[in-house]
C-alpha cells in the first residue's frame, strides 16, 4: 500500500465526492467560519442547537478532499449529540490527530484513549504523517468548538 | 540562441536529488529558486575568509568584507541600470523594501483626502503595508481591475489616478504571470505627478530590468527568487525621492552623527541601512546575478516563453475543458507562471499526489487573496518555470496529474 493510499482511504474520497449534511441552516441556528491561513480554504459550520442537543448541522464552504471529508464524517457523528457528547468526541478526534501523542504513543487507530469510537472517521488518522494537512483535517472541528462556545456564550 | 537546460541542471546542486528513487522535478520558482553552486560557494567563501563588520574597522579583513558589500550594489545597480550606487538599497527581502516605502515616503507624503492606486494582480506585500497606513492616516486605496484574460483593465484608468499620489503594481503577476505594462502605465501617472512603484520580486529574475528605461520612482525586488540566497532584497529608488525621505529603521550605521539631543542621518545608501548587514547574502547575491549575466536574461526569457509555450499547449491539450488556466492566453504575454484548477481535485490533493512524484509545485492562494476573489476561486494549483525547467519536467508533470486524476474521478 503507497503512502498516498494510505491518506487517501476509500472512505474520506467517499465523503469527499458525495458530502453529507452540506447547505445552510436558516437563523436562528448558528453560522461560524472557519479558515485555513495557509491554503485559503474557508469553511461554514451551521449548528441548530435546541435544549443542549445538537438537533441540526450544516456545512458550508470550500476546501481540499481532507478537509471536506473530515467535515462530512463529523456531521455525521455530531449530529443528534448532546453538547457534552460533542465536546467528548471533538477531544477523542484531535486527540487522534495530534502527532506528538500518536507518535509517543503509538497506538493504533481503532483504540482512542478515551474510548470513543470515531467509527468512519479513524480513516483520516493516516492524515497524521502529513503535518501540513492536520489543518484541513481540523478545520471543521476547530470550527464547531467555536461555534458552540459562542452559543453558550 | 537557446540555452542549455542539461548543463544549467548541473550547476544545482539540489536538482541531482533524488527522494524515494524519483528524481525532483522543481516547479515552484516562483516561490523561491535553488540556487546554483557558485552561489553558496560565494557565501562560504565569505565566512572563511572575509568575515568581518563591514564599514567600521580600520583593518584588512573588515575593508575586504565592505568591499564585498559594496561590490555587489555595484553589481545590481549595473544589473538593473541604475544611474548611481547611492540608489540601491539592501533590505530583507522584498516585503521589506515596501514596507520601507511605506514608512518612510508614504508616512510622509500621504495623508486623509489622499488616493494610491494599486491593482487586484498584487502580492500582499504590496497591499497590506499600504492597508496598515491607510488605517492609520485615512487615505483612500484604489484598484485596477483586471480582464478575464489577467490583463489590466485599464478602461478607467484616467479617472482611478486622477487626484491619487502613488501608483503601486506587480510588473509581474506572481499568480497569473501577466506582465503589467510598466512604462504605459509609468508615463501616464507621472503626467500626473504622481509616484510610480513596480513590485519587481517576479519581473526581475525573469526578464530585463532597466530602472531608467521603465521610467518608474521606486522598484522593489528579492534576492531568493533570482537564484540567490534568502535574506536579502533590494529597493532601487530615484536618488532624489531617496534623498528626501525619512529613515526607515534607526541604530548604527544609519547615522552620520547622534548626541544626547537627536541624530543626523548617513548619507544614501546606507540612511537606510541600519545595523549590521546581510554580508554574505549579498555576495550570495552577487554571484547568483553573474551566474545569470553569464546566460543572459533575454535568452531566460525566450526559453521561458517557449517552455510555457509548450505547458500551456500541453496542459490544454491533455486535459481540455477539466482544467481551467487563468491568465493571458499567449505565452508572450506572461512569464513561465501557471496557475489552474482541476475538475474534481482541490490544489492541496493534486500538490500531494504530485509529491509523491517528487514534483514541487504550490497550491494555495499565493498571497494574493483578493486575486482569488476576483478569480473566484478559494486557491489555485501554480507551476512556474526557470532557467533549469526543460519539456521533460512540464512532461512529468501532465503524467503526475494523471495520477491525480485517476485518484480523484469517480
Amino acid at each position: 500500500m503507497s503512502s498516498l493510499d494510505d491518506l487517501y482511504k476509500e472512505i474520506i474520497l467517499d465523503h469527499y465526492r458525495s458530502p453529507r449534511n452540506q447547505g445552510e441552516l436558516p437563523p436562528p441556528a448558528h453560522r461560524c467560519e472557519g479558515f485555513n491561513a495557509l491554503c485559503g480554504d474557508e469553511i461554514i459550520v451551521y449548528v441548530s442547537l435546541i435544549d443542549e442537543k445538537i438537533e441540526d448541522i450544516k456545512i458550508g464552504g470550500q476546501g481540499c478532499s481532507i478537509s471536506q471529508a473530515s467535515a462530512s464524517m463529523m456531521t455525521e457523528i455530531i449530529k443528534g449529540k448532546s453538547v457534552t457528547e460533542a465536546a467528548e468526541i471533538i477531544h477523542a478526534f484531535k486527540e487522534m490527530m495530534d502527532i506528538y501523542e500518536s507518535e509517543l504513543s503509538g497506538k493504533e487507530a481503532e483504540s482512542s484513549a478515551s474510548g470513543i469510537d470515531l467509527g468512519d472517521l479513524e480513516a483520516l488518522q493516516g492524515v497524521v504523517k502529513y503535518p501540513v494537512r492536520i489543518k484541513c483535517a481540523t478545520l471543521a472541528w476547530n470550527t464547531l468548538t467555536q461555534s458552540i462556545d459562542e452559543i453558550q456564550g | 540562441m537557446s540555452i542549455d537546460v542539461g548543463k544549467i541542471k548541473k550547476d544545482f546542486p539540489v536538482l541531482q536529488r533524488s527522494i524515494n528513487g524519483k528524481p525532483l522535478i522543481y516547479l515552484d520558482s516562483a516561490n523561491t529558486s535553488q540556487k546554483p553552486a557558485s552561489v553558496m560557494d560565494a557565501m562560504e567563501d565569505y565566512y572563511r575568509k572575509f568575515n568581518a563588520n563591514v564599514h567600521r574597522g580600520s583593518y584588512q579583513l573588515a575593508n575586504e568584507a565592505t568591499a564585498i558589500l559594496e561590490g555587489a550594489r555595484d553589481k545590481v545597480r549595473s544589473f538593473i541600470n541604475a544611474n548611481s550606487r547611492k540608489e540601491v538599497v539592501f533590505t530583507k527581502n522584498a516585503t521589506e523594501a515596501m514596507n520601507l516605502i511605506s514608512n518612510t515616503w508614504g508616512r510622509e507624503n500621504l495623508s486623509s483626502g489622499d488616493a494610491i492606486v494599486l491593482t487586484e494582480l498584487e502580492h500582499h506585500a504590496n497591499i497590506v503595508p499600504w492597508q496598515m497606513l491607510a488605517a492609520e492616516k485615512g487615505f483612500e486605496i484604489r484598484w485596477i481591475k483586471i480582464d478575464d484574460n489577467g490583463h489590466l483593465d485599464l478602461s478607467d484608468f484616467d479617472q482611478l489616478i486622477d487626484g491619487a499620489k502613488l501608483l503601486s503594481f506587480a510588473a509581474m503577476s506572481n499568480v497569473l504571470g501577466t506582465f503589467t505594462p510598466v512604462q504605459d502605465l509609468t508615463e501616464r501617472a507621472h503626467e500626473l505627478g504622481m509616484v510610480v512603484h513596480a513590485d519587481a520580486s517576479q519581473y526581475t529574475p525573469h526578464s530585463y530590468t532597466d530602472v531608467q528605461a521603465l521610467g518608474i520612482d521606486f522598484l522593489t525586488f528579492t534576492g531568493h527568487k533570482l537564484l540567490g540566497p534568502m535574506g536579502i532584497g533590494v529597493l532601487w529608488g530615484k536618488e532624489s525621492l531617496l534623498d528626501s525621505m525619512p529613515p526607515f529603521l534607526g541604530g548604527g550605521e544609519m547615522i552620520l552623527n547622534v548626541t544626547k539631543e537627536g541624530f543626523s542621518t548617513n548619507e544614501l545608501p546606507w540612511k537606510f541601512e541600519a545595523g549590521t548587514p546581510m554580508v554574505a547574502e549579498a555576495a550570495g547575491l552577487d554571484a547568483a546575478i553573474d551566474y545569470l549575466s553569464n546566460i543572459g536574461m533575454n535568452e531566460i526569457r525566450n526559453h521561458e516563453i517557449e517552455l510555457t509555450d509548450y505547458a500551456l499547449e500541453k496542459l490544454a491539450s491533455e486535459f481540455g475543458e477539466t482544467i481551467s488556466i487563468f491568465g493571458p492566453k499567449a505565452a508572450n504575454e506572461r512569464g513561465g507562471v501557471i496557475s489552474f484548477t482541476f475538475d474534481g481535485a482541490h490544489p492541496h490533493d493534486i500538490s500531494q499526489v504530485l509529491d509523491e512524484e517528487n514534483i514541487c509545485i504550490r497550491a494555495g492562494h499565493h498571497c494574493a487573496k483578493p486575486l482569488m476573489q476576483v478569480l473566484n476561486v478559494g486557491a489555485t494549483s501554480r507551476v512556474s518555470m526557470y532557467l533549469y525547467n526543460d519539456q521533460a519536467d512540464i512532461d512529468a508533470l501532465v503524467e503526475g496529474l494523471h495520477k491525480v486524476r485517476n485518484l480523484f474521478t469517480l
